[in-house]
């Protein structure tokens, strides 16, 4: 019997006016699951990714984590409920260390709007912090201001940033993009060893890159669900085929 | 001891050495007024920055808080015979209200549509103030705000001995600035300083950014209300310019002019500003084409201000550590 999923997304549909960004797609994915959504450009990944993460509301359509309804969830809610996102554009602090980066994101599980108490007393937050530091191979740079680091570090900070919240469920868009090759493999390492505690779904452009790791691949084409299987059930497929080489 | 830990040392007791350099500050000054404004206007520029330098909105309607500080201090000695301690108190409560009411109506905007919001609704407050004449006395403003003479055990607190005066608002401006100081190293202090660096990633972070801009733009009110409510005791009448957008403006001005990335930079940007007017309005009355001029300067060569880019020099040079001056 398939694992009651920890996050599963039904017939859910966006519109933008007449046009159909997503269109009726339902998929669930299981606890502590590699996934990769790929399609070609324009196939809804993002639009898709954004549903997932509450970034946007679906039309029509429910979104379901740990069996609980959260397509009305405001999007400040997601990370204490346990998911995470790192985002396709790096959005970090850039005139903030590279340790109060990951601070911030670490203290939200400790304290959040309180006033008077100095954040030098959340020692555990600190801890975390440089914890997740060293795991992304940036520990040594944490006094840095994160706007001087380079492109492939800020991209590291944001994972460091998304696993602070401790999630469930990881929401990568893009995480290798502008990456060089050296700094892409890097990167599919940590993603493999992250997705071996937590359900991790990433959303990826280069589909040779995802193929070697994930354990199932969603394709999306035009906003409709297309595809879903392991990497060589896709391979195999003539529809996705006709789909990816159709493009050129 | 050398001059590298005594930059530190001061650098830790960031609020206790400026409150030290406060106590002889008057001694500096041409005459007790100027020091007192300068103490006011310093606070009031030091509140308006935890909205602008710390969060990263541009208010232009903060003259609302002070001017509201002021009124109400005012109003509840004048109209209804409050004790000027209490009536402190009134002010301050009064500028918060303001701030909810302005802040709920402008915190869904962003970038320049927030600053035209808070202008607007400053506009607001101003004229609503000057009609309620029987009240505000209109044009005129409020007089006869006068603070009576405290007996406390043999020992005569007389408001009328500017000294006297001086030391009994660096006692309020202390507390305030001691607050402000806690609220920023505090975990809400980090937030706001994310929300600035990126909206975004502060909510995906899971922060509530409404709230929290909201949080912080009532505070700052309640400082800003507060300098009102000093000054209206300082002048003994609220003058209705008070709540002019004129005084908004000249707030972001002192912001900028010390450095807005700073604690201390607005109440330097203050106290240079209100020194340089104190000596070319004897000059000239043009002078605040002497004030823009030095403004445009600093802009072009200092952008980090006047206390932003010593700050800034002495990270340079390794003699100040971590992340904030």
């Amino acid at each position: 019997m398939m694992p009651s999923p920890l996050i599963e997304v039904r017939n859910v549909s966006l519109h933008y006016g007449r046009f159909k960004a997503l269109s009726n797609v339902s998929v669930s994915f299981a606890p502590n699951q590699l996934t990769a959504i790929i399609g070609p450009n324009g196939a809804g990944k993002s639009t898709f990714f954004n549903v997932l993460s509450g970034a946007l509301a679906p039309t029509t359509g429910q979104v379901l984590f740990e069996g609980q309804d959260i397509t009305s969830m405001q999007a400040h809610d997601y990370a204490r409920h346990g998911i995470a996102k790192s985002f396709q554009i790096t959005n970090v602090f850039k005139q903030l260390s590279v340790h109060e980066n990951v601070r911030v994101a670490a203290q939200m599980r400790y304290s959040r709007y309180e006033l008077f108490k100095p954040r030098a007393s959340f020692k555990q937050a600190i801890e975390e912090a440089d914890a997740l530091l060293g795991r992304v191979g940036l520990l040594a740079l944490r006094n840095k201001t994160v706007a001087d680091l380079a492109h492939g570090q800020q991209r590291s900070l944001e994972i460091a940033m998304a696993l602070a919240a401790k999630p469930k469920l990881l929401l990568m868009d893009e995480p290798t993009a502008g990456m060089s090759p050296e700094e892409t493999s890097a990167m599919m390492e940590l993603i493999t060893a992250l997705a071996k505690e937590r359900t991790v779904v990433l959303v990826e452009h280069k589909m040779k890159l995802v193929m070697g790791i994930c354990e199932r691949l969603i394709v999306l084409h035009h906003g409709e669900f297309l595809a879903q299987g392991t990497a060589d059930d896709i391979r195999n497929n003539d529809e996705v085929r006709r789909v990816y080489l159709g493009q050129g | 001891m050398n001059l590298h830990s005594v930059v530190n040392g001061i650098a830790r007791h960031r609020v206790a050495s400026a409150l030290l350099f406060l106590l002889i500050f008057p001694l500096l000054m041409p005459y007790e007024a100027l020091a007192i404004n300068i103490l006011i206007y310093g606070l009031f520029a030091v509140g308006f920055n935890l909205v602008f330098g710390y969060t990263g909105m541009l208010s232009f309607g903060h003259a609302s808080f002070l001017g509201v500080g002021s009124y109400l201090t005012g109003i509840a000695m004048v109209h209804f015979g409050v004790h000027w301690i209490p009536a402190i108190f009134v002010g301050v409560l009064a500028s918060l209200v303001a701030g909810l009411f302005v802040g709920y109506l402008a915190i869904r905007t962003r970038g320049i549509y927030f600053s035209m919001v808070t202008l607007a609704l400053g506009q607001v407050i101003y004229y609503a103030f000057y009609k309620a004449e029987r009240w505000t006395g209109g044009e005129n403003g409020l007089r006869g705000v006068n603070a009576e003479v405290i007996d406390l055990f043999g020992l005569r607190i007389d408001f009328l001995n500017p000294l006297t005066k001086y030391y009994i608002i660096w006692l309020f401006v202390a507390l305030a600035l001691w607050l402000v100081s806690r609220i920023l190293a505090s975990p809400f202090g980090s937030v706001i300083e994310s929300i600035r660096e990126n909206e975004k990633r502060t909510v995906a972070c899971g922060y509530d950014v409404a709230r929290a801009k909201l949080l912080i733009f009532v505070i700052s009110a309640g400082i800003c209300g507060l300098a009102g409510a000093l000054r209206a005791l300082h002048l003994s009448v609220v003058p209705v310019d008070s709540l002019h957008y004129l005084q908004s403006g000249q707030v972001v001005m002192m912001a900028l002019l010390g450095g807005m990335g700073s604690f201390f930079g607005p109440f330097v940007g203050a106290g240079v500003f209100l020194y340089f007017e104190d000596i070319a309005t004897n000059v000239t009355k043009y002078w605040m084409g002497a004030v823009g001029l030095l403004f445009m300067a600093l802009i072009l060569f200092f952008p980090r201000g006047i206390w932003g880019s010593l700050m800034y020099q002495l990270k340079q040079r390794g003699m100040l550590q971590g992340d904030r001056e």
